[in-house]
Parts: C-alpha cells; sequence; structure tokens
C-alpha cells in the first residue's frame, strides 16, 4: 500500500515574458518522504515549486493537496494547506529577531505575546536540535543561522509539506550533515520535505525518491534505491554526457599572472578570501570550481580591481616586454591605463558587465568610452563593433539599438563575451559564462574560449558544471570557503576528487599537510 | 515662560499628529512627500465640516458635535488623499515622490478652494477645541496650565503617539506592518497581504496628519484660517527624520520643534529678522540628525529599508 | 485542515510588460490619452463649479494663454523659467539621485542675485555687475547642491530629505534676508528695475526664453552624447556597472550635482536679475517641485521637458483665465495641475504592465 499523496501538481505551465520556465509540469509528492527535485540551472526546479508556495501564480494546470484541487494564488493560501518554503535567498527581515521574524505573518488565535514565541521557538529547536538564539537580530547570524531560522518559521506554522531551495548551496559540510539529519527527523514526524538541488550525492544520500525536470518539463520520477549517478545525470542532460568540447595542448605557456596569498574580509570581518595563490598562464585555460560562494566571485573582482584586498600581491607579467606589474589597489581604469589588457565577464550579466536599458552600441563603449579626445562620445568604432559582434556570434536581435534587455540570456552574453573579447586581452576572466544558456550557446561560448586561449590568451573560467570544467579546462583549481584546496590536472582529474576537494575544510587541510 | 512653554507644546501637537502619521505611512514603505497636501486638506475638510454644521444648526448647535463632527471630517479628509496615493503608488506602482508631490500641488489647491467656499475664521468654534479639558486645570497654577490646562487636540495627540508606538512595537499588527516596511517581499511570502497594509496604514496615516493639519488652525492659531499649512506639513515630514521613525520620541521631538518655531517670539531682544533664523533651526537640526544617523550607521535609527519602493511580486 | 475548495481564482492578474512589446506609437497614444481624459475632467470640473458649459471653458483657458501678445508672452516666459528648473533637476535625476531641492537651489541663486544687486548695484558698472550677479548666482546654487552630494557620495546620506530640507533653509535665509536689510521693515523689497540682465530690444521676456532655449539644447546634447552624460546614465542605471568599468561614482555624483546645482543658479538668476528685479520667498514659487514632475514625465529627455512644461503651463495660465471669466476660485490652477499629473503618473502603469483576464478554469473532476 502506497502512502497517501499530499502534494500533486497537474500539467503546470508558466511563462516569464517570452521565456518558458515550466511546461506542462507532473509531480507527485507522498506523506512521510523526502522527495528530490533534481535539475540543471535553468530548469524550472525553482519557479515551480514557487508556484507551489504562492510566490508566482501558474498560467495553466492544476494543484492538488490531499487530493483536493486548490487554488494558491498567495504564500497565505500556502501556509493554508501546510505548505512552507525555505527560499534560497532567505526572506527574512535583518532588522527583525529571530522570533520576530518567525512570528512574521502567523495568525494566532488570541493576542501577540512575543514571549510565547519564543516558547515556541524554543520548543522546536530542542526537538529538532537546532542551535539557536531567538533574540539575536537577522542582520547579526551567520548563513546557516539565518537558514535555520527560516526552518524554524516554516516549522512553527505547522507546515506539513516543506519545500528547501538548494538548502545546502551556502552550507559547510558539517552544517549541511546536521540539516539532513533534521529533515530525516521530519519525515518521521510524516511530514512531505522537497529538496530541490542539483548535487547528485545528496540526492542519493537523502531522498526516497526523485523527480527530474529538464527545460521546464518533468522528466519522471524513480525511486532513489534504483537511481545511481549515471542514470540521474542522463535523466538531466536528456543524453549521456558526451560534452566533447574540443581542447587543445597549451603552447608555449608563460607566466601571466602570478597572485599570491589574496586576503579579504567582508563587512562583518570574516574572511572572504584566505590566502590564496596561483599562477595564470598564457596559452591555457584554468578551471575554477568550488561551492557557490567559496569566493570565486570575490576572487576574479579583486584582480579586476572591484573587491578590496587586505593582503596579497596581484603581479602580472607583460608578454612583449616581460615587465611586471602588482595590480593590487588598482581600479579597472588604472589597471588598463598601466596598459594590462585584462578583460572580465562578470557573473552578473545585466546588473555589472551591461546596462540592460542601453543599447548594443552604447554597450560597447562601456570599455572604452573615454577612448578618443575631447568632451565627446566618439559612436562610430562602437557601432561598427557592435555591428561586427552581431554578425559574428551571430546575435539575435532587431538591430544594434535594441536595448539589451530584450535580447535572450544567451545573445546578451554573446555581447558581453564578445566585447570583453574584442579588447584582444592578455587576460579573460569569466565567471559562470554559460549559465542559463542553452547548449548551443554555450557550445559557442567554448570556442569562443578556446580560441582565445589558442591566441595564447591566459583564461580563467569559474564553472560550476564539473562535466564541463573537465572536458574545457587545462588545470583545475578547487577553492572552499576562500582557500584553495587543490589545482589538478583537467584532462586526468576525477570528478570524486575535485568533489571532495570541493568540501575540504580547514582543519583537513592542515592534517594533510602534517600526515 | 509658561507662556511660551505652552505655545511650544500647542503647535508641537500639530507637528506630533502630522508626523506620527506620516511615520505610521514611511512605516509601511511609504515616503509620502504629499503629507502637506495631506494636512492642508484635513484642515480645510475639518473646518468646511464646522462651517456647514454651524451654519446648519443655527445658535443651537451642541458643542460636542461641533467637535466631532470637524475631527472626523479631517481625519476622512486626510484619510481620501491617503487612498489617492496608496491607489497610485499600490495599484499603479507609481513612482511615490512624484506621486507624493503631485499630491501636494492638488491637496493645496483643493484645500484652498474648499476653505474658499467657507469661512476663514472660526475664533468661536475654536473655543471647543482650546478649552481645557480638565475644568479645574487653570485653577491649579502654573502646574495645570502647563500640564493639564489644553484642548482635547493636545491629549488627542499624546494619545496617537503612544498608541501608535505600542501598536507599532506590541502588536502583531505592528509587526506585520514594519516588515511591509523593510522587506515586502519577505512579508508577503509570509503571507502578510502587502497591498492591503500599504492602503490601510496610508490612509490611517494620512487620516491621523490631517487631523494635524486641524489641529493647527483650530488650536494653535485659535480658528483663524491661514494659508501656511503646507509649511506645517514639510516641518512634521522633517520631525519624522528627527525622531529617526520613532512616534515615542517624536513627542519630546515635537517640543523641540515647536520650541525652536516660536522661541524667537518669547525670547527678548530677537529682532525681527532674527526670528527667520530661528525658525531655521528645525529643518537644520534635521539635516544634522540625517547625517550624523548615516554616519553611525545603526541599523535602529535607519529609515524603513524599502521605503519609496513600489513592490511587484513577480519581479524577477 | 478540511478546506472546500471552492476559492475564486484571481479575476485578473497583473504581468510586467515585455518591454519590446509595446510600440512607440501606443506609448504616444497611452499618454495622449491620459492627458485628453484629464483635460476632459478638469474641463468638466470647472464647467461645473463656474456653472457653464464645457466648451466655453477651453474656449477661456486658450484665449487666456494665446488670446494676446501680452499673454503669448507671458506664457512663453512662465515656459522658459519652469523649464530652467527642470532641465535643472534632470541630470540628477539621470543618475538616480533623488534632488527635490531645486526650489532651494534656485531660490538662494536668486538670493545671491538680489543682493548683488543691492549692495553692489550703485558701486559697480553694469557689466561688472552682470558677471558678479551671474558668478554669485550660479555658486550660490551650487553650494546647496554639494551639500547634499557629498554626504549622499560619502555616507550614503538620504538625499531625498536632505535636498527637500535644504528648501526650507534657503526659504528662511530669503526671509532673514528681507527682514534685516529692507530698511522700511516691511519685508517686501523693492523693485530694482536700474539693474539686471539687459533686454533685447523691447521684449522683456525674450533673452530668458533664447538663454532657456540654449540651454535645452546643451544639456540635450551632454547627456546625450558628451562622456560625462555617459557616465551619468551608467551611474544611474547601474553603479555596479560603474565601478566595473572603473567610474569613480562619488566624482560623478558630486559634479553631477554641482551641474544641478548651478543651473538651478540661473534659474535664479534669470528669476530675479531677468523677470522681476526683487525677490520674495516664493519668488521660485513651487517650480522647483513642479520640475521634478516634468522632468521625471518627460523621462528625463529635456526636448519632450519642452511638451511637459508647456503643458502644465498651459492648465496654470489658462486656469488664471478662468478666475477673472468665470470669477472662480484661484485654487483652481492648482487642483486641474494635481489632476493632469495624477492622470500622467496614472498612465505609465499601462506602459509597464499588462492587465491579463484568468481564462475560466475548468472544474476538474478527478
Amino acid at each position: 500500500m502506497a502512502k497517501p499523496v499530499a502534494l500533486e501538481c497537474r500539467g503546470v505551465t508558466k511563462t516569464f515574458g517570452r521565456v518558458v520556465a515550466n511546461k506542462n509540469c507532473d509531480l507527485e509528492v507522498y506523506r512521510g518522504e523526502i522527495l528530490a527535485i533534481l535539475g540543471e540551472n535553468g530548469s524550472g526546479k525553482t519557479t515551480l515549486m514557487n508556484m507551489v508556495a504562492g510566490i508566482y501564480y501558474p498560467d495553466a494546470g492544476q494543484i492538488f493537496v490531499d487530493g483536493q484541487e486548490v487554488t494558491i494564488a498567495s504564500p497565505k493560501d500556502a501556509f493554508a494547506y501546510k505548505i512552507g518554503m525555505i527560499h534560497q535567498h532567505f526572506k527574512l527581515v535583518d532588522v527583525f529577531t529571530a522570533c520576530e521574524n518567525v512570528a512574521l505573518g502567523v495568525e494566532d488565535e488570541g493576542r501577540y505575546r512575543l514571549a510565547d514565541v519564543r516558547k515556541k521557538v524554543i520548543e522546536i529547536t530542542q526537538r529538532y536540535g537546532f542551535v539557536i538564539d531567538p533574540d539575536k537580530r537577522v542582520a547579526d547570524m551567520s548563513v546557516s543561522e539565518k537558514q535555520t531560522v527560516e526552518i524554524i518559521k516554516v516549522l512553527y506554522r505547522g507546515a506539513d509539506i516543506l519545500i528547501l531551495d538548494e538548502p545546502t548551496a551556502v552550507l559547510t559540510p558539517q552544517e549541511t550533515e546536521k540539516l539532513f539529519a533534521v529533515l530525516r527527523r521530519m519525515r518521521e514526524d510524516n511530514k512531505s520535505v522537497i529538496i530541490i538541488t542539483h548535487k547528485l550525492h545528496e540526492v542519493l544520500s537523502l531522498s526516497d525518491r526523485v523527480a527530474v525536470l529538464r527545460k521546464g518539463e518533468s522528466v519522471g520520477t524513480i525511486e532513489t534505491a534504483d537511481a545511481t549517478e549515471s542514470s540521474l545525470t542522463e535523466m538531466m542532460m536528456g543524453v549521456k554526457v558526451e560534452l566533447n568540447i574540443e581542447r587543445s595542448e597549451p603552447k608555449d605557456p608563460q607566466e601571466r599572472l602570478k597572485v599570491e596569498n589574496l586576503c579579504s574580509v567582508n563587512e562583518e570581518g570574516r574572511a572572504i578570501l584566505d590566502g590564496v595563490s596561483f599562477t595564470a598562464y598564457s596559452g591555457e585555460i584554468l578551471g575554477i570550481a568550488g561551492i557557490a560562494g567559496s569566493g570565486q566571485r570575490e576572487l576574479l573582482e579583486a584582480i579586476a580591481g572591484l573587491h578590496h584586498l587586505t593582503e596579497g600581491d596581484i603581479i602580472y607579467q607583460d608578454p612583449k616586454t616581460g615587465k611586471t606589474e602588482d595590480l593590487r589597489d588598482k581600479n579597472p581604469i588604472q589597471i588598463r591605463d598601466l596598459g594590462v589588457r585584462l578583460s572580465f565577464v562578470p557573473e552578473d550579466r545585466l546588473g555589472m558587465g551591461l546596462v540592460g536599458n542601453m543599447d548594443i552600441v552604447d554597450n560597447m563603449m562601456l570599455r572604452s568610452y573615454q577612448k578618443g579626445h575631447g568632451f565627446f562620445l566618439h559612436r562610430r568604432e562602437p557601432r561598427d563593433l557592435a555591428v561586427n559582434i552581431v554578425e559574428q556570434l551571430q546575435v539575435a536581435t532587431p538591430n544594434v539599438s535594441t536595448p539589451v534587455r530584450q535580447l535572450s540570456g544567451g545573445n546578451v552574453q554573446k555581447v558581453l563575451v564578445g566585447r570583453e573579447i574584442a579588447a584582444a586581452p592578455t587576460v579573460l576572466m569569466a565567471a559562470y559564462p554559460v549559465r542559463g544558456l542553452d547548449v548551443n550557446a554555450s557550445y559557442t561560448i567554448y570556442n569562443l574560449l578556446n580560441r582565445q586561449k589558442e591566441k595564447g590568451v591566459a583564461v580563467i573560467f569559474v564553472g560550476e558544471d564539473l562535466d564541463v570544467l573537465m572536458e574545457l579546462c587545462d588545470r583545475i583549481m578547487v577553492i572552499n570557503s576562500g582557500r584553495v584546496t587543490g589545482i589538478v590536472d583537467g584532462r586526468t582529474a576525477r570528478k570524486d576528487e575535485i568533489g571532495l576537494l570541493m568540501t575540504k575544510s580547514k582543519e583537513e587541510m592542515q592534517d594533510g599537510e602534517n600526515g | 515662560m509658561i507662556a511660551f512653554l505652552v505655545s511650544a507644546i500647542r503647535l508641537g501637537m500639530t507637528f506630533l499628529l502630522g508626523s506620527t502619521g506620516e511615520t505610521i505611512t514611511e512605516k509601511a514603505g511609504h515616503l509620502n512627500l504629499g503629507l502637506p497636501g495631506v494636512m492642508c486638506m484635513g484642515a480645510a475638510c475639518g473646518c468646511y465640516a464646522e462651517y456647514a454644521y454651524l451654519t446648519d444648526a443655527g445658535m443651537e448647535y451642541s458643542p460636542l458635535q461641533a467637535v466631532v463632527i470637524p475631527i472626523l471630517a479631517a481625519l476622512l479628509g486626510g484619510a481620501v488623499m491617503g487612498l489617492l496615493f496608496s491607489f497610485f503608488t499600490v495599484t499603479l506602482r507609481a513612482n511615490q515622490n512624484v506621486t507624493g508631490l503631485a499630491i501636494t500641488t492638488f491637496g493645496v489647491g483643493l484645500s484652498e478652494y474648499i476653505i474658499e467656499e467657507a469661512d476663514v475664521i472660526f475664533s468661536k468654534a475654536s473655543k471647543h477645541f482650546t478649552a481645557p479639558l480638565i475644568p479645574f486645570a487653570e485653577d491649579l497654577g502654573s502646574f495645570g496650565k502647563l500640564v493639564l490646562g489644553y484642548g482635547i487636540f493636545v491629549y488627542l495627540a499624546l494619545a496617537i503617539a503612544l498608541i501608535t508606538t505600542y501598536v507599532l512595537n506590541k502588536t502583531r499588527v505592528g509587526l506585520h506592518l514594519r516588515a511591509v516596511g523593510e522587506n515586502p517581499a519577505t512579508a508577503d511570502a509570509a503571507g502578510i497581504n502587502v497591498s492591503r497594509y500599504r492602503y490601510i496604514a496610508t490612509c490611517i496615516g494620512c487620516g491621523v496628519a490631517g487631523l494635524g493639519g486641524l489641529s493647527f488652525i483650530m488650536d494653535y492659531l485659535n480658528g483663524m484660517w491661514e494659508y501656511c499649512v503646507d509649511a506645517i506639513g514639510w516641518l512634521s515630514l522633517a520631525l519624522v527624520i528627527f525622531t529617526v521613525w520613532k512616534p515615542n520620541w517624536a513627542i519630546l521631538g515635537s517640543l523641540v520643534f515647536g520650541a525652536l518655531y516660536v522661541a524667537s517670539s518669547y525670547i527678548p531682544g530677537v529682532s525681527f529678522a532674527g526670528k527667520e533664523l530661528f525658525k531655521m533651526l528645525p529643518y537644520v537640526v534635521t539635516i544634522l540628525v540625517l547625517i550624523v544617523t548615516s554616519m553611525r550607521n545603526r541599523r535602529e535609527n535607519q529609515p524603513p529599508q524599502s521605503l519609496g519602493l513600489s513592490y511587484f511580486r513577480e519581479d524577477r | 485542515m478540511a478546506k472546500t475548495d471552492k476559492k475564486h481564482t484571481p479575476l485578473v492578474h497583473i504581468v510586467k510588460r515585455d518591454q519590446g512589446a509595446i510600440t512607440w506609437q501606443n506609448r504616444i497614444l497611452i499618454r495622449a490619452i491620459a492627458i485628453v481624459l484629464a483635460l476632459l475632467v478638469s474641463g468638466v470640473l470647472v464647467s461645473v463649479l463656474a456653472d457653464t458649459d464645457p466648451m466655453k471653458v477651453y474656449e477661456s483657458m486658450i484665449s487666456g494663454v494665446f488670446g494676446t501678445e501680452r499673454r503669448r508672452w507671458n506664457a512663453a516666459q512662465s515656459v522658459a523659467m519652469l523649464l530652467c528648473v527642470s532641465l535643472a533637476v534632470t541630470p540628477a535625476f539621470k543618475m538616480k539621485f533623488w534632488n527635490i531641492g531645486a526650489e532651494g537651489q534656485a531660490l538662494v541663486g536668486g538670493l545671491a542675485c538680489a543682493a548683488v544687486m543691492f549692495f553692489l548695484g550703485e558701486s559697480l558698472p553694469l557689466p561688472l555687475l552682470l558677471v558678479v550677479m551671474i558668478v554669485a548666482s550660479v555658486v550660490a546654487g551650487m553650494i546647496w547642491a554639494l551639500l547634499p552630494a557629498v554626504f549622499k557620495a560619502f555616507w550614503n546620506t538620504n538625499e531625498t530629505l536632505f535636498t527637500l530640507m535644504m528648501n526650507y533653509v534657503a526659504t528662511q535665509l530669503v526671509a532673514w534676508f528681507l527682514k534685516q536689510y529692507v530698511k522700511n521693515g516691511s519685508g517686501v523689497m523693492d523693485v530694482m528695475s536700474d539693474y539686471g540682465l539687459p533686454m533685447i530690444g523691447e521684449y522683456k521676456y525674450l533673452l530668458n526664453v533664447l538663454l532657456v532655449a540654449l540651454l535645452t539644447v546643451l544639456v540635450y546634447i551632454y547627456l546625450k552624447y558628451s562622456k560625462q552624460g555617459y557616465e551619468i546614465s551608467v551611474v544611474g542605471e547601474s553603479e555596479n556597472t560603474a565601478r566595473y568599468i572603473g567610474i569613480n561614482v562619488k566624482k560623478v555624483v558630486i559634479r553631477t550635482m554641482l551641474i544641478s546645482g548651478a543651473l538651478c543658479g540661473v534659474a535664479g538668476l534669470l528669476l530675479v536679475g531677468g523677470t522681476n528685479h526683487t525677490i520674495s520667498t516664493t519668488t521660485v514659487g513651487g517650480r522647483g517641485f513642479t520640475a521634478i514632475m516634468v522632468s521625471w514625465l518627460a523621462k528625463f529627455n529635456p526636448l519632450f521637458m519642452v511638451l511637459t512644461t508647456f503643458l502644465i503651463i498651459f492648465l496654470e495660465q489658462g486656469s488664471k483665465q478662468l478666475t477673472s471669466d468665470f470669477g472662480i476660485s484661484s485654487s483652481v490652477a492648482d487642483i486641474s495641475t494635481g489632476i493632469i499629473l495624477l492622470f500622467i503618473i496614472g498612465c505609465e502603469f499601462f506602459l509597464q504592465y499588462r492587465i491579463v483576464l484568468n481564462r475560466n478554469r475548468k472544474e476538474v473532476t478527478k
């Protein structure tokens, strides 16, 4: 006898403008189980769950709770059906304490008394083994504490269906283990737990069943016991992963960028970069792997002159003269004025690399608007460049006067990468350049990077997909919590070896050194 | 000295009502630059209602009704302006700054029209507002005069400020309201109806501010209409910043503002011109407070985080 | 929870428009409809108040603006003054710096000009006096804008509230100046018709109009074709991008506000030195606030601003004519301006969002 169905989605569809996020998605969740929803970035996992949680409203399709069709038009409706979601970006009010955040939106019987809330919060923490100070302000909390508050919030409302959106992305391995223990305890409590993830090992170790989404459509649901890494990957990717990215041998590698002992801290004084050292050579692609938020972004921004360092040096060696320059504490303009041709494709394309409301021509000027004499802009060159890029990279756009915000993700990226490459860089840094892109666009980007490598550019590639990193990069540097945990050869490295490095803690590293 | 303090308190209460109203609005994330227009409308509606009532009732009017009717009218007049502001900023998601300024233009114009339809002198009616609420206060000497000798508005303003403080900090509604102003996406995810909270908070806030407008005319000016309620509105807006969004602090702050505003008339030797410099002080100290709080960057003294921003759930 | 599921599907829901999906023809059409509607509403309102035929109301308004040469000049002058202040706030707004202190910046500009005329008028030769007037006005406007800009740049002090407060400091400063230095104690300064900007021929307002027309073109070119204008757009659109390409955001904020303040100073100069030859606390007369709406409604495009300015002046001046023709309150001008502003503000919604009627969803049978 199967367990009763707690939640069911049937034919759910959601579009944003021209982008189809979910198409005809089906999903079933039982009571007392942990269901993993697996899919690549942009496969529509989060959007689907947001509709269940009442954040978005579906364009079509039905949602059933306990066998009855329901309309979930707002998060409030979701709570009424005992559905609670823990979002990837925490929905907490910074100036409130943990208790106040928990009390938010709850319509208990009787008067509101924070003391009562506090009591109940403590009860919940003891029951599930959380460690949290209920009177601490959220602004003063660590990421893992904030997540705990989110979970308590949902439990406080008596949710029976819990949805967690990539909960482990920001956690250390120890914190992840603790979280999983809590989730298992919830399963024993006969709750339904849905965990959104793209990490296969988590799926295998935690869940009872796995539902796989691909490009917004549901591929199917299988018992975890019957699944293996490769079968899941196949479901996720559609075909068995044979990426076939071309990779040439580096020609005449020369030291181009030498980074030594970079350290930085965030506003609260916690270390973001913690002694990062590496060397990037010309004519090779250096991959950077790591859990999201391990300091990848800050590392690239530090090199580009956008992230303040407390320690360390960034030594650039000029390919022609052989002269070296220290780029530390210089802003992007000073770096350029030194004659360093450093190009940077940031992770946030429309928020940093490009200006969404400007047209392609004006975006071409971002890096070069100061060129030329006088007070006025020179639009001729950028226009030619824009026309060129549109033509060569086959950017789908009505014309070069179209605001880039109106282009699709892949075309936006082509514009950005095209501009950065047009500057004839000697160092090219790219952060997650294929995130959210379809297969064709991704290969265009891989090819562009490879061309640059063959031209003798030192390419630094931050990626999240290990298969891509292993097929594209000559060397892969793994970082965790702002520390380099290892640099491996891209041709010989094994996936599990990299995965291990990604979660290696400081203590383990020291043990390794001593032992 | 007593006369000075009494005068400062009576004016201060107008500021207090205005700033409490605006604080309620701003806690919901609405920066309502229409406050001067709202206060004008409150004053005009209240006065017009008084005029209409007195004309209608003739000699046999009831003093109680002569007080209650204008107060209700002022509340209503302010609330309607709040409704207008919310409609544009919440439902139509218009820019708050621009909408607020348009509301000020509109409200100041409309209030002048309304008051011209009525009368500009309400000295007789005003007596019912300024008459000491506690009958024997006058007999208690300076203490009585200073503490007990006020008309209804002073006590009303204090009560509203204290209730607002209590509601904001100690009740569920207040918790939700603050969440809406700090982080509407979070509030929304928690099942709080952001639009409804913003609508209601703005209407209530504007109603209270409208009351402030009426108190200026009926209490401080003893019923003599002056076309300067909008200036009082801007000062009330300043007071919100001066007291870092805390209505209980605003009780003291309003006294400071009231005192600064009237001080020049009571300090001997201040020249005619010097008075104008005195009137500058509330604005200058507000700027200083603004600077100091931003430099110290303490979280509890900052404006609500999403102040001035419209919220659309499906924004991506 | 035994919840019977008969909750209604929301009748409508609101969808953000795909920016490419709306043509410029439709954009103009929506705005035109809003303006026509607003004119209809205010026309009907006035005709009810004045107890007359709506057509007569429009007739009267048109005659009030275009009826005689003097009225046409007055309209041109009013447009020029409002436009000048609107131009001044535009660079700051484009940078998303909410400068609502144009009122004060223009007023101190005017005050500086008046002070120069008042104290130095007799002692300096006219050409030199003119130079001092111009410099004083511009510098005063710049100082008033610089203060909030510096604090915004270095400490992120809320500029909306800061600039707002600065308005009243300026007003009180003028009030103090008048009471301190006007000898008769009336607080009203005599018209100093001997000094001031020169007249072109016998046209009192021609110089103002020409200067503002020139400024309009200059500001348009500055924003669209200069490197600094480009920097302003980038900072306004995304501070992160500005950082990414190495723009010094603090510098741009301060520089842009200096320009904004300088232009406000020019507005004050034109109002005092070129028009009134005296000053009062209401010399700027709320233009600083109206300008914000003018600039915003024109999407910060100086050329469109000519249109929005004209629209508002048309209402203002037309309503004044109504006052004298039908004997209704002068406050009608403010009321109808308010109405038209609200209509135009409201119509932006339909440019940004689409309302979707939900189809009737079928009852589900399991």
